[in-house]
């Protein structure tokens, strides 16, 4: 019997790189499937064709799929994920001239990656004195890690991402002219995106997402509740095909053959020497030939990256309250455990032997250096989990962590936050 | 708001496609006041042009712009109705059915009215704001209502102005600020209490 055709969403960006290798590949085909990527240019289409049937899967921004389940936004739609699709992969960049007032300002704070944000805060001071119009940073999507790496960036530099600086979304392809025309000072956005703007002398990365959180999650392989509940082997066998994808595209011989493989058939329209960079970890990070190595940058699979973890989930959620975009009261845990399926995702990994995490959840903020966790399918090497202000994130004390932010654009009391916090371990 | 001469901006890559719908949309009575595309500014323009309807290239990535901005509401939202290629069609009318959104599909321009699409599409977006007012409503504080009622006497007083209007200048102000209404209150009576 010949499976149903699926369609899987994805979006012209690095980390489309799994599904664009199981698809190239043969892992889907390996698998029994029958897929077709369909290259979509916004995230709100990912989204809407994923509600209207017209795509069965799709690369998706993390905070979407929350964001979905929990109707913010324009619809109300239940998605579940059982797979990460990586950690890493986003940085901050500057255009030339907001990096060379910086380094004016600030030379010290511009030494390293670390401290820049104290020198923008420099800046957004300076510039307020001389009754400059504020600064110009955007995003992908309102709610995306993207946009919540910058706003937490610029909170852990006193910047008021609300009052101090204007936020706004611009599309990642044109995000390198929007900078160059001056209609945009920075931006937050994934890979090759910076990398373009560095190659291109328009830009200068500030800050990678790694040095924000170590290890952070990004986007996920979002399917429909509807869709996981009814489609359950076709499901596991998406889940199969990319698991085993994110192998292949970890094995260091492997990323080179990765930039090709997007350049040719994820819509990325760049060239190939913009799309190396982030998959060796050796950045290009500007002004002129600085160069950075970070060989963390960007993690297909390795330090368990495709595992759910809902503490990634809550730190979202916790976000998302923080910066008023979930304007009523949650239960966070019930809620990342209604959208991050860790069980599904065991399952599926115990029948490939990959060993996978006992809990669901860990206390992020707490490793500086990648480290060995043992579980009953054996051990599994983590990665380092550091943010960049030091915090602790536990998901179990979710309202802690939000009394503790200065910044916020919060719309519900604590009190009332932490009344709903009834799932408890 | 005058239903027959609702004023509407266009989003599309493709102008031989726009011309259909703008000849369509026309003669069914709407106001097409200008036709943009992914290189304009959006944001400004649409500020400027104060549009009561948005229609926009299923295909355009300037989804995701609009979508923000929609989420600003001090960039006073508008309806958005998706216009999308016939390949998509069969499972966009699902979406129609399942309230994702409204959407024009491009090889019915010719044969069939536009109007009910634009209807259902400002209607629901009605409902929703409608939504969005009240819980809005709940939710601005006794402080809150209490800063905006003193800017309010202020600029009356000091601008000789009606409330209404009074209201409008602390609107306008918070959406060139893209603040809270409250803010931009708070921030009114600082400068009354320095002056």
């Amino acid at each position: 019997m010949s499976p149903r055709p699926l369609r899987i969403g994805i979006t012209p960006l690095c980390d489309s790189a799994p599904l664009v290798v199981a698809a190239r590949r043969g892992f889907f085909a390996e698998e029994g499937l029958d897929v077709s990527l369909s290259c979509e240019p916004s995230w709100a289409n990912i989204r809407d064709k994923l509600a209207a049937g017209a795509l069965d899967a799709a690369h998706m921004l993390a905070p979407m799929a929350l964001a979905s389940t929990l109707g913010v936004g324009p619809l109300e739609l239940p998605v579940v994920t059982a797979l990460s699709l990586g950690l890493g992969g986003n940085a901050i960049t500057a255009s030339l001239p907001l990096w060379q007032h910086m380094q004016e300002l600030a030379p010290e704070a511009m030494a390293r990656p670390a401290t820049r944000g104290r020198a923008l805060a420099t800046v957004v001071a300076a510039r307020r004195a001389a009754g400059a119009p504020q600064l110009r940073l955007a995003t992908v999507f309102p709610v995306s890690m993207h946009s919540y790496e910058l706003r937490f960036w610029l909170a852990s530099a006193g910047i008021d991402p609300e009052r101090d600086v204007r936020l706004l979304v611009v599309p990642p392809p044109r995000m390198v002219a929007e900078l160059e025309a001056g209609a945009i000072d920075g931006f937050c956005v994934g890979e090759p995106w910076n990398s373009v703007a560095v190659l291109r002398g328009s830009g200068a990365m500030l800050i990678t997402k790694h040095d924000l959180w170590n290890c952070a999650p990004e986007k996920v392989l979002g399917v429909t509740r509807a869709f996981a509940e009814q489609e359950d082997a076709a499901h596991r066998a998406l889940l199969r095909a990319l698991l085993r994808a994110a192998r292949w595209c970890d094995v260091p011989e492997n990323r080179p053959l990765i930039a090709h493989l997007l350049a040719r058939h994820a819509g990325i329209e760049v060239p190939v020497e913009a799309l190396v960079p982030c998959l060796t970890g050796e950045l290009r990070v500007g002004p002129g030939p600085a160069t950075r190595s970070l060989p963390e940058f960007h993690a297909f699979d390795r330090f368990a990256a495709t595992f759910p973890w809902r503490s990634h989930a809550a730190w979202m959620l916790v976000q998302m309250l923080r910066w008023g975009h979930v304007e009523k009261s949650l239960d966070v845990r019930a809620a990342t455990e209604a959208v991050y399926w860790t069980e599904l995702h065991r399952e599926v990994a115990a029948e490939l032997g990959i060993p996978r995490p006992d809990a669901d959840e860990k206390v992020e903020g707490v490793h500086a250096e990648p480290w060995t966790q043992a579980s009953r399918s054996g051990p599994i090497e983590l990665g380092a989990d550091l943010l960049l202000d030091g915090s602790r994130f536990d998901p179990r004390h979710c309202t802690a962590s939000l009394a503790d932010y200065g910044i916020h654009a919060m719309r519900i009391s604590l009190d009332e936050l932490e009344s709903a916090q009834r799932t408890r371990v | 708001m005058p239903r027959d001469r609702l004023r509407i901006v266009l989003v599309d890559e493709k102008p031989e496609r726009s011309d259909d719908l703008e000849r369509v949309l026309v003669a069914e009575g709407y106001d097409v006041i200008a036709r943009l595309t992914s290189g304009d500014d959006l944001r400004a323009r649409i500020g400027e042009l104060a549009p009561e309807v948005i229609i926009v290239d299923m295909q355009s990535p300037d989804r995701d712009v609009l979508e923000d901005m929609r989420r600003l509401q001090s960039e006073s939202p508008r309806p958005i109705v998706m216009f999308v290629d016939e390949s998509d069609a069969d499972s966009i009318r699902v979406a129609v059915r399942a309230g994702v959104s409204a959407y024009v599909v491009d090889g019915l321009v010719h044969t069939r009215s536009v109007r009910p699409i634009v209807e259902v599409a400002v209607a629901r977006f009605e409902a929703f704001q409608a939504l969005r007012g009240e819980l809005d409503a709940a939710r601005e504080s006794l402080e809150e209502r209490k800063l905006i009622e003193r800017a309010k006497g202020i600029l009356m007083q000091r601008r000789g102005v009606s409330e209404a209007d009074a209201w409008k200048l602390l609107r306008r102000a918070a959406m060139d600020r893209q603040a809270k209404i409250a803010e931009v209150a708070r921030q009114v009576i600082e400068l009354a209490e320095l002056l």
